[in-house]
């Protein structure tokens, strides 16, 4: 093979395409479709008691108008459970249009479709809902509180609770020498692609066909989902996924009231209808992340040891649990980290509230728990007057014990088996990188300079890659091109650049000769979908088993043509020829025409096609078929790759923040990340994906979060209010890798699209605590809670670390405390 | 509740609905080449250009000014166009992306995007393009910035640190957060160009 393309930092090859705004997304499709936009509830809790819609059939320009009684048959039925998983007590879904009841601000009521948006939007304007309000549940402590109630049928409003448990966590914490409880608060925030939902939708009246374009994370998910709520056949629907602008976790709920709505207005009206989500309908009627309230309670030893560990998560899931409980179980699971807990002992409460759907953000329920576990790490530290990284490091899991059985089961309903890491090293790249031994020195300069500033820790481990499967299709044409197809979708991972780069290593082609598509129901309909950072292990291998396929079919058939044994043939630059030969006439032979041979022809279209006729290639047995029994014509290779269970990427993140000592200001100075993904297919991609990983973790623990009026209003949806980071806000990332191959997979890969994420609020936190010297357990904090909490500190209503940098450390190492700091009010 | 009949048939435009606005003849002149449009007033730069002429190379975030995604150059000056009416741009020059190259003519600002990894899904990135564009000349035509060590200077030409691009960039979200290497990108350009 002339240059190996694994591995290689190729420059991504849709780039040329999006830079120069060729991008094609929902909204740029569809030109001349009739629009749909919606009529949402104002209310976050109200019974709905007339609709009258005749205003809106006034307007000029609109062609129909639906509520939910006239959504057809199981249109009409509640949405989906995606994922039934044991633990739903109460598994409550909405409806594509409300029924009789809305349970949040932006529930679509009712839909109007028009000859443009504008119109329908006039239209929306001019219908009339009477409701009947109800008292609203806003937040986890008013869910907790259960005194009203979200759904009649989920007492306490409860929709799933779970208790884990490995050793005795109770026993091992009341014989443990100390003990600490920290009570934190995890706010919520939001995917917010750039991007919003939007769905095309056509149906072919004679062929009976319905095709529908949608900016979703899964092809095949919605096109199952929308043949079972529309009564059609499989096979008369397709979904197409175009470019996508951002994902994040958002786009994998499926399907949405809005696609199935528009999907039955097309077919009803035999039209292309079309809806595109604007910003502020993202904000209230997508989905939201992260809310979660958690007390942990620690049992160690002198040496910082872990000995027990026993906690509690209050996962706010909002009003409906179309998809399961995957947020609370991976926070539940993923806090374990690369820490050996014994004993351990976890629950959640999944609670209903009245504001917008929770599911999937990049991290996906592991930042909260990441922050459980840095947090009381930290403090155990802080307890014993012990440095950060030693009580991490005597608390690994070592590279020895691997294959590790965390002894729980993950969300996949397999048991969490780390399949390799190696933790220490990844600490030690991760001080060496930051500069962890002299970091006491620079705080000493900076004091001096009155600067006041702190380093952070945070490490995690993330199981990547869940099942249950992606397939592969390739296939080689007679012209040399190689078309390479793959049913998950794409969000900006470079996909088609990555995937391009395994098939011309398996293969032997040149990388310009392969082309991927995907999220394409009609190219590859089996398929899951882009979640769990988990493209690149199951569709990267799935693609390396197919292009397996097809590159040994080439060699059977170039080995008869030339007479060799098809072990004694290499596959270079889409040449076939016989190992160390050089190539010469009769030695070899392109694949090109490899694969002209292995389609027989009637016909010779073209020059090439010749060959492959009954009078092209007179060697041919006359009393042989020409299709071999067992063989298949054409030059193609389909496989499917379903790991027994996930693979666990890891990484440890280092932050340095200055916080300013009038205005309570939060800098990064710098950030530092140590990644663990396995072997990279391209350094670049990955670098990227950990950088943006690293943006939304930065947004996270200082600037995003999402507030609710006890009414359930949310107050701040619009870019303005809700604060994202923008170049100003993100620093620049230092990173190094540390690549242990997974050992469960052909490629030895491991995910990367959520690692950058998982990690920083609890570094972050760890950071501005380590400048402050009180506490931080409650995220993301402004410099206004900050200043709070200076003030609460002063005051004397929030203590001092017992070590912490501003008391110079040396405090009794003995001391054993209950009296856990519990969060102030102000902190909430 | 009341039951709509649906679907149906459009209804014939009545006044007070749709049809009653009038329109202004409109002209543009989109990444070199002329348009000609009849608008009402209301319509912004970026409904008239995605819209009315089926231009998308510029894209829409949010619609309300607030992530960059729409900015284009109108007369070589940087605008969110869903802020701008169609109507006071009249004879304008408005560039898009797609006016700043080609797939295989790259602008220099595009190649560097390109080697710099400065993008994932690319939705922000024709904004961020136009966006570091205009950028680029206000920082030549000697305009500070908020991290200028000295705002009084108008005169001479900006040396774009990476603070400075940070800052000068701060109106276009770039929600995948390539952000690192935007900043990269556009400090390649900016020292190649003085
Ligand atoms: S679309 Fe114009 S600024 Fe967001
Ligand atoms: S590249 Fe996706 S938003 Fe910037």
């Amino acid at each position: 093979m002339t240059t190996k393309m694994f591995g290689a930092p190729v420059a991504r090859r849709e780039d040329p395409r999006l830079v120069t705004g060729g991008g094609h997304y929902l909204d740029d499709l569809g030109a001349g479709a009739l629009e749909a936009a919606f009529v949402r509830s104002p209310h976050a809790h109200a019974r709905i008691v007339d609709i009258d819609v005749s205003g809106a059939l006034d307007v000029a320009g609109v062609v129909a108008v639906w509520t939910h009684e006239d959504l057809p048959g199981r249109a009409g039925d509640p949405l989906p459970l995606l994922i039934p998983h044991p633990s739903i007590v109460s598994g409550v879904t909405g409806y594509a249009l409300a029924r009789d009841e809305v349970n949040h601000v932006g529930e679509p009521v009712a839909m109007v479709v028009a000859t443009d948006r504008y119109v329908a939007e006039d239209a929306c304007a001019a219908i009339r809902v009477d409701y009947e309000f109800l008292p609203a549940v806003v937040g986890v402590a008013a869910a907790r509180d259960g005194a009203d109630l979200v759904h009649p049928d989920a007492p306490g409003n409860v929709g799933a609770q779970l208790v884990q448990e490995v050793g005795d966590a109770v026993a091992a914490l009341e014989s443990a020498p100390h003990r600490l409880t920290l009570d934190l608060d995890f706010q919520r925030s939001a995917c917010m692609p750039m991007e919003g939902k939007g769905v095309l939708a056509s149906w072919d009246t004679d062929a009976g066909h319905l095709t529908v374009h949608s900016s979703t994370q899964t092809a095949s998910g919605v096109r199952a989902a929308l043949a079972a709520k529309l009564d059609l056949p499989l096979a008369r629907v397709d979904v197409v996924v175009p470019d996508v602008g951002g994902g994040f976790g958002v786009k994998i709920n499926h399907p949405w009231p809005e696609e199935v709505c528009v999907s039955a207005a097309a077919i009803r009206l035999g039209r292309k209808v079309k809806w595109v989500e604007d910003r502020r309908e993202h904000f209230v009627s997508s989905a939201h992340e992260r809310g979660q309230l958690q007390r942990a309670t620690v049992g160690f030893d002198d040496e910082g040891r872990i000995l027990g560990l026993d906690v509690t998560l209050w996962h706010d899931h909002g009003a409906y649990l179309p998809y399961g409980v995957i947020v609370p179980m991976n926070s539940a699971v993923q806090l374990v980290g690369p820490y050996k807990l014994r004993n351990y002992r976890v629950e959640y409460v999944s609670l209903y509230t009245n504001t917008v759907i929770v599911t999937p953000y990049r991290g996906a329920g592991r930042p909260q728990g990441v922050f459980v576990m840095e947090r009381t790490v930290d403090a155990i530290a802080d307890a014993l007057g012990l440095d950060r990284t030693l009580v991490r490091e005597r608390n690994f899991i070592t590279p020895d014990e691997m294959p590790y059985d965390v002894g729980l089961l993950f969300q996949d309903g397999r048991p969490t088996v780390y399949d390799s890491g190696d933790f220490p090293a990844s600490l030690a790249k991760l001080k060496a990188l930051v500069g962890w031994d002299e970091f006491e020195a620079y705080r000493e300069q900076a004091r001096a300079q009155g600067r006041r500033v702190g380093l952070g820790i945070g490490c995690y481990v993330e199981g990547t890659g869940v099942g249950p499967y992606e397939g592969g299709h390739v296939q080689i044409e007679t012209s040399g091109r190689v078309n390479v197809a793959t049913g998950l979708t794409t969000q900006g991972q470079g996909h088609e650049t990555v995937f391009a780069q395994i098939v011309a290593d398996e293969l032997g082609v040149r990388v310009e000769d392969v082309h991927v598509t995907t999220g394409d129901t009609r190219r590859m309909g089996y398929s899951v979908g882009t979640f769990a950072s988990r493209a690149a292990v199951m569709s990267g291998n799935a693609i390396a088993l197919a292009a397996r396929r097809a590159r040994e079919k080439a060699l059977r058939i170039a080995g008869d043509v030339l007479e060799v044994d098809p072990r004694d043939l290499e596959i270079v630059d889409g040449v076939v020829s016989v190992r160390g030969s050089g190539g010469g006439p009769g030695s070899s032979i392109p694949l090109a025409t490899v694969a002209v041979l292995s389609n027989p022809l009637r016909y010779a279209f073209d020059e090439s096609a010749k060959a492959a006729t009954q009078f092209g290639s007179p060697t041919t047995d006359p009393d042989a078929p020409p299709v071999a029994r067992g063989e298949e014509p054409g030059l193609e290779g389909k496989d499917f790759y379903s790991p027994p269970r996930a693979t666990f990427a890891n990484g440890m993140h280092a932050v340095i923040v200055e916080t300013d000592p009038d205005t309570a200001d939060i800098r990064i100075l710098r950030y530092c990340v140590v990644h663990d993904c396995g072997n990279m297919i391209n350094p670049t991609i990955v670098e990227g994906q950990v950088h943006g990983g690293v943006a939304q973790g930065v947004g996270g623990a200082l600037y995003e979060k999402l507030v609710y009026d006890p009414s359930g209003q949310l107050l701040n949806a619009s870019f303005m209010d809700f604060l994202m980071p923008f170049a100003s806000e993100v620093p620049h990332i230092e990173t190094d890798h540390l690549e242990t191959p997974s050992p469960l997979n052909p490629l030895g890969i491991k995910g990367a699209g959520e690692a950058g994420t998982i990690p920083a609020s609890a570094a972050i936190a760890s950071a501005i605590e380590d400048a402050e010297g009180f506490p931080i357990h409650a995220m993301p904090i402004s410099p206004y809670d900050l200043w709070e909490l200076r003030r609460a500190h002063a005051a004397g209503d929030l203590p001092s670390l017992r070590h912490g940098a501003r008391d110079g450390g040396g405090a009794d190492a003995s001391a054993t405390s209950d009296a856990a700091p519990d969060v102030p009010e102000g902190q909430r | 509740m009341a039951t709509p009949a649906a679907p149906l048939p459009p209804r014939p435009a009545h006044p007070g609905a749709a049809g009653r606005v009038e329109t202004v003849p409109v002209r543009l002149r989109v990444d070199g080449v002329d348009r000609e449009l009849d608008l009402d007033p209301r319509v912004s730069v970026l409904d008239a250009l995605r819209d009315r002429l089926g231009v998308t190379s510029v894209k829409k975030g949010c619609d309300h000014g607030q992530c960059g995604a729409c900015t284009v150059l109108a007369d070589g000056r940087r605008i969110l166009s869903c802020l701008a009416l169609a109507a006071s741009y009249d004879g304008a020059e408005v560039t898009t992306s797609a006016g700043l190259g080609a797939p295989d003519r790259l602008g220099d600002l595009q190649e560097a995007f390109v080697a710099r990894d400065a993008l994932q899904c690319g939705y922000c990135t024709p904004g961020q393009i136009c966006s570091a564009e205009g950028m680029l000349a206000e920082a030549r035509a000697g305009m500070p910035s908020h991290v200028s060590p000295d705002v009084r200077d108008v005169d001479s030409p900006v040396e774009l640190t990476d603070d400075e691009i940070r800052e000068r960039m701060s109106g276009n979200l770039c929600r995948c957060g390539a952000y690192v290497n935007i900043v990269a990108a556009i400090g390649d350009v900016a020292r190649a160009r003085s």
